[in-house]
């Protein structure tokens, strides 16, 4: 069986499903902060399967593969800040539940 | 791969957690060198299974983080979650696996050794110059805000 772009694609969406449902079902900040690196790897993956499946003059698209570099770059930024956000966070709260971080709750 | 992602999620422990994570990453890393992406691939290597989880172990290590105690789960909200999650997946696999169009075998490249770190080089550098201008500041004011949020209060 040869390997098609829509077996790519269908890999991505399930990676991405699992990252949604990690930031739905999960309480732990954390772990949180971890299935969104997951949701951005799978939205990077279908992004390079889409770069080699369509061919520009017999090359991979590359335009595909820069935007995948900045998304790497942004999501490395957005890591540093979020960790120390919650490093702020546990030490004004001395917990990483969101359900005791009811502050701002009506 | 989709198994230490699915691992992510279902491990009580946080570090079970990371280190799974740590495994999808390389497997998905494995993944973008069979779609002839080396360069991606070698990147996601380095700065997500390399620098990127050893941040996330460092600050665990940092917080002392125990095993989660299991709570009271709130139903409405997980089957609310589940249900959106299920709507999602069914909704995807038909459009993805049903589509004719998708379904098309890889091309063959142009060339036997594809040299891409040079030519997504030149791409960034032409294309895309003031975009990764800009992805530098941004870096330093990352850096900056970092700095500052981590300083201790000032009285």
């Amino acid at each position: 069986m040869e390997v098609t772009l829509a077996h790519y694609l269908a890999v991505s969406g399930i990676l991405f499903a699992i990252g949604l449902a990690g930031v739905l079902l999960r309480r732990n900040i954390i772990v949180i902060f971890m299935c969104l690196e997951l949701m951005l790897n799978a939205a990077n993956l279908s992004l390079v399967a889409f770069s080699r499946y369509r061919l520009v003059e017999g090359l991979p698209n590359f335009n595909a593969q820069v935007l995948v570099f900045f998304i790497i770059t942004v999501a490395a930024a957005e890591v540093a800040v979020g960790l120390a956000i919650i490093v702020a966070l546990f030490r004004a709260r001395q917990t990483t539940h969101v359900e005791d971080l009811n502050q701002l709750k009506f | 791969m989709i198994l230490f992602g699915l691992a992510v999620v279902c491990m009580r422990s946080p570090v079970s957690s990371a280190m799974c994570l740590v495994v999808s990453f390389l497997g998905l890393a494995a993944l973008f060198f069979t779609l002839d992406a080396f360069f991606i691939g070698i990147i996601q290597v380095l700065v997500y299974a390399g620098a990127v989880m050893v941040l996330f172990l460092f600050i665990i290590m940092l917080l002392d983080l125990k095993t989660a105690p299991p709570r009271k789960l709130n139903i409405l909200a997980w089957s609310g979650g589940g249900l959106v999650l299920i709507g999602f997946v069914a909704l995807l696999m038909k459009v993805v696996l049903g589509d004719p169009g998708l379904a098309i075998p890889k091309p063959a490249l142009a060339t036997d050794n594809l040299n891409d770190v040079k030519l997504i080089g030149l791409t960034l550098f032409t294309d895309f110059n003031l975009p990764f201008q800009i992805i530098g500041v941004l870096l330093l004011v990352a850096t900056v805000g970092v700095v500052v949020l981590s300083r201790r209060e000032l009285k």
